[in-house]
């Protein structure tokens, strides 16, 4: 087995342990390279179907791109496709930076949906190499009555056995990309021939090396425009994947103060 | 395997970084990086900013530090991991924190790591928590150990020294069962033998601590051993059913016979089925898989798939090496359920037999594992359990305890199956082959024993043979050992020394078990004084033992006194009488208390009886008191 396939049955094997111990579960599709991996790998772990709803979180902001992506592909993998909206900014904490507290949406629209649907499992796609605060995520990252996470008090977990206790109104966020770097993705993405949003590769020498709401994120200078040129940029940068992602940056507590607050 | 060629295509080496608080853990893993050119740009300039912001020079353990609260508090609060890269190899770094209360974080950075850097203060020496984290690494199985000496500069690099260091952390690790693969003498604020040979240890010929990482062993396959596939799941999907699991160890290949389970029904690998892949005839350790079965049989999750002629281990007691993460004591009959890959068995803690000192690494018998402890302890299911034992470099025997609300509470590597301590006679029991499902299916009810403790006088043995009748009546299979009744036969033998109590207590226990093995309800009405007496009937018993206080006052009891006996004990002529002049030690916590010196024989009866009905049909509300 090469690295991507230990990395693919690691998914599997934590996609299958989700779907035996929370229900309802739902899997959370951003529409990005990373939720499509996940939505390829609940295919694989799942002989071809995906057997729990995908739920679009929508700001209303996304890049016309992705909405004709994802209505494309809902049908093409036969997703249960379940939408959610998002409150208005001026609903949001004011103490957030301008950039933090448009992304707060999401948060908001997200706990609406889990609230709506009752769900125990929430499967998210986020990475520990993206950014210091994932770094520090469980597989299985228990969510308290508000949502809220508690990084102070995070469960033990090794050996591949994951605490799903059960209280009301608690979820668990379910990782299954954790251990994934950005390359891995690239590369994996490359090896399946997943498809993807061409705003990943350079048109007049910039591409989008992440993908957020329209307004607070920023495209990268980059001349790579095939799946091969970006693995081969990201084998040498030294940027960080995010960097094009407003609200990282605004201030040094801006990021984990959305998380905490349950931001994915 | 150290030929090995490194690409960024393998899977980066997962590293972890222990050793006691203040010892320069996060100092070292910052100099790493820096040192090997692993930040990103802008990263040095982020630290430096942030240091002088807090009027400090330059603080290298700032980059761990990425959350807010941490670089307001000083302490790493979770385990977090970062890549870095020599050569072509790459690594992740698993940061843990020293802070004791953080232990659950350390083990889980530390589990999945190929190697482990323990960072010793070279003036300090080892300390409580190199000791705790060392025996961590010992009980996780990581085998690779390279011990940095850190801040030898304040040691002025000497050699005699250093060495005087080392042997002290020799004689520790090997206390353990440990063996460092080598030490490393160096200063990670200065970068001394970390990235480059220092000039200050000319005496020192061994490799810089990059070089010892670079030539850390990858992991060895699995394939090659027998196969162990453990069921997670059965679907079915479109009128086929799949069995869906990943590989442990071994290979499996279509055509196959599989043995399931501790039921051993043999079955054959129809097919293996994936998606979007090239079709399978094989599958090996690691991988996650699907696979068909002739005949259609339906296992369940946690069933092992083997092959016939290399089976596993299976024991219904079995030994483990606990590391304890509650931040109280565990002790004697507590239950659990023990995680084994995906199977999941209800256990009882039914021995306590070796407790660790920290303080000197020893190992005491003890009636209770302290917080965070450490323990050779005994755990008892009402099953078989397959296992293979606890080898590191495998996923064999890796038992995690988990409490009722599923919460991890400790790590159980299974050492092997559990004798029966006393005298360690070679007994082999026969395995029943009726199970305990088919014997509660037939008798529509639960085998459990229901052990009435009180005063003489109190009234056990009549609320026992009321509530006999009652049950019997409604289809309870009952059975009732009274006192009196054993010392006629079974215990004649006995006196009233508390010696001969004690072996009263046990054989009762003993015969209670057998009863209720057989499916059957027992009440047992026994003074049984002592907690201590008590605590081994429930530790022979196991499961579905509860403890029934019938609670009278001693002048009720006196008043009453049915047999004459107070009138006896109080004229001298009986010495030893419970209540009189010897103790009775009350439960702390019964599951059901009857207050008989109040409420009528009728009343306390009826209590008795809804509370065994509602504990052997699984009713809920079994546990109110009266």
């Amino acid at each position: 087995m090469d690295h991507l396939d230990q990395l693919e049955a690691q998914s599997v094997f934590i996609l299958r342990e989700a779907y035996r111990k929370l229900k309802p579960l739902a899997m959370l599709w951003s529409l990005g390279k990373d939720s499509n991996v996940m939505v390829w790998l609940a295919k694989k772990a799942f002989l071809g179907r995906v057997p729990f709803p995908v739920m679009h979180v929508d700001t209303g902001k996304k890049f016309p791109e992705m909405y004709k992506f994802r209505d494309e592909y809902a049908k093409k993998w036969d997703l249960n496709l379940l939408l959610g909206e998002c409150p208005p900014v001026e609903d949001m904490d004011p103490s957030l930076p301008p950039a933090a507290r448009s992304a707060a949406r999401k948060t908001a629209g997200l706990a609406a949906m889990i609230e709506k649907h009752k769900l125990q499992g929430v499967i998210a796609g986020i990475r520990r190499d993206e950014q210091g605060t994932r770094a520090k995520e469980r597989v299985f990252s228990p969510r308290g009555a508000s949502h809220k996470w508690d990084i102070r008090n995070q469960p033990p977990e090794f050996w591949d056995q994951y605490a799903t206790p059960h209280e009301e109104g608690m979820h668990i966020r379910v990782h299954p990309l954790l251990a994934w770097r950005e390359i891995d993705i690239w590369r994996y993405i490359e090896r399946e021939g997943i498809p993807l949003v061409d705003l990943y590769f350079s048109k007049n020498g910039k591409r989008y090396r992440s993908l957020g709401d329209s307004d607070i994120t920023f495209p990268v200078e980059s001349n790579a425009s095939t799946l091969a040129e970006v693995i081969e940029e990201l084998e040498t940068t030294k940027t960080s994947e995010r960097a094009g992602r407003a609200m990282d940056h605004e201030s040094e507590d801006a990021f984990e103060r959305l998380r905490v607050a349950g931001y994915l | 395997m150290s030929e090995k060629i490194y690409s960024s295509q393998d899977a980066a080496t997962p590293i972890v970084i222990v050793g006691h608080v203040d010892h320069g853990k996060s100092t070292l893993i910052g100099r790493l990086l820096h040192d090997t050119d692993s930040l990103q740009d802008g990263k040095v300039a982020q630290i430096i900013e942030s240091s002088k912001k807090r009027g400090l020079k330059i603080e290298w353990s700032f980059l761990l530090d990425s959350l807010q609260i941490e670089r307001d508090q000083g302490v790493t609060v979770d385990s977090t991991r970062i890549p870095f890269r020599l050569g072509q190899r790459e690594f992740v770094i698993v940061d843990a924190p020293g802070h004791r209360q953080f232990l659950r974080n350390m083990i889980t950075g530390a589990a999945d790591a190929e190697a482990a850097v323990l960072v010793v203060d070279a003036q300090e020496g080892a300390r409580e928590q190199t000791r705790r984290h060392a025996m961590l690494l010992h009980l996780i199985g990581i085998r690779h150990v390279i011990v940095l000496l850190n801040k030898v500069d304040l040691l002025d690099f000497d050699q005699a020294k250093v060495e005087a260091v080392e042997k002290s952390v020799t004689e520790l690790l090997n206390k353990l069962g440990l063996e460092a693969a080598l030490f490393v003498p160096a200063s990670a604020r200065d970068g001394d033998n970390i990235a480059s040979r220092s000039e200050r240890s000319p005496w020192y010929k061994g490799p810089t601590l990059t070089e010892a990482l670079a030539s850390v062993p990858s992991p060895a396959s699995r394939s090659e051993l027998a196969l162990r596939l453990p069921v997670q799941d059965v679907y079915r999907f479109d009128n086929i059913r799949y069995v869906a699991g990943r590989v442990e160890r071994g290979r499996v290949r279509v055509g196959d016979t599989v043995i399931i389970g501790t039921q051993k029904t043999p079955a054959r690998i129809a097919s293996i089925e994936s998606w979007h892949t090239a079709p399978h005839v094989s599958a090996s350790a690691g991988q996650s898989i699907a696979v068909t079965l002739e005949p259609d049989v339906i296992p369940d999750r946690g069933d092992l798939l083997h092959h016939a002629d290399a089976a596993p281990m299976e024991a219904s007691r079995v030994r483990v090496r606990l590391f304890w993460l509650r931040q109280e004591p565990l002790r004697v009959g507590e239950h659990f359920r023990l995680r084994l890959a995906t199977a999941e068995h209800a256990v009882t803690v039914t021995a306590i037999d070796k407790v660790v000192d920290l303080d000197d690494l020893t190992e005491h018998p003890g009636t209770e594992v302290p917080p965070e402890g450490f323990a050779e302890i005994v755990l008892s299911a009402a099953e078989n359990i397959q296992f293979d034992p606890f080898t590191p470099g495998t996923t064999d025997g890796r038992g995690v305890l988990v409490d009722r609300q599923q919460r991890i509470v400790g790590g159980a590597p299974i050492i092997g199956p559990a004798t029966i301590a006393d005298g360690e006679k070679v007994i082999h029991p026969s395995a029943s082959t009726v199970t305990v499902q088919d014997r509660e299916r037939a008798k529509g009810h639960k085998g459990s024993v229901f052990w009435l403790t009180g005063l003489s006088g109190s009234g056990k043995s009549t609320l026992a043979r009321a509530a006999e009748t009652r049950l019997f009546a409604d289809g309870v299979d009952v059975t009732v050992l009274d006192g009196d009744t054993l010392r006629a036969g079974l215990c004649k033998d006995l006196g009233f020394s508390e010696a001969d109590r004690t072996e009263n207590v046990r054989r009762a226990a003993e015969v209670a078990r057998l009863l209720r093995d057989a499916g059957q309800v027992v009440i047992v009405a026994l003074i049984s004084p002592l907690r201590s007496d008590r605590d081994l009937a429930r530790q022979i018993i196991g499961d579905g033992f509860e403890e029934v206080f019938v609670d009278a006052d001693l002048g009720t009891c006196e008043q009453r006194d049915p047999k004459g006996l107070y009138a006896a004990a109080r004229a001298g002529k009986i010495s030893g009488f419970t209540g009189i002049d010897a103790p009775y030690e009350a439960p702390a916590a019964p599951a059901l208390r009857l207050v008989t010196g109040k409420d009528s024989v009728e009343a306390a009866t009826k209590t008795l009886v809804t509370f065994v009905e509602n504990t052997v049909r699984n009713k809920t509300g079994a546990r109110a008191q009266s």
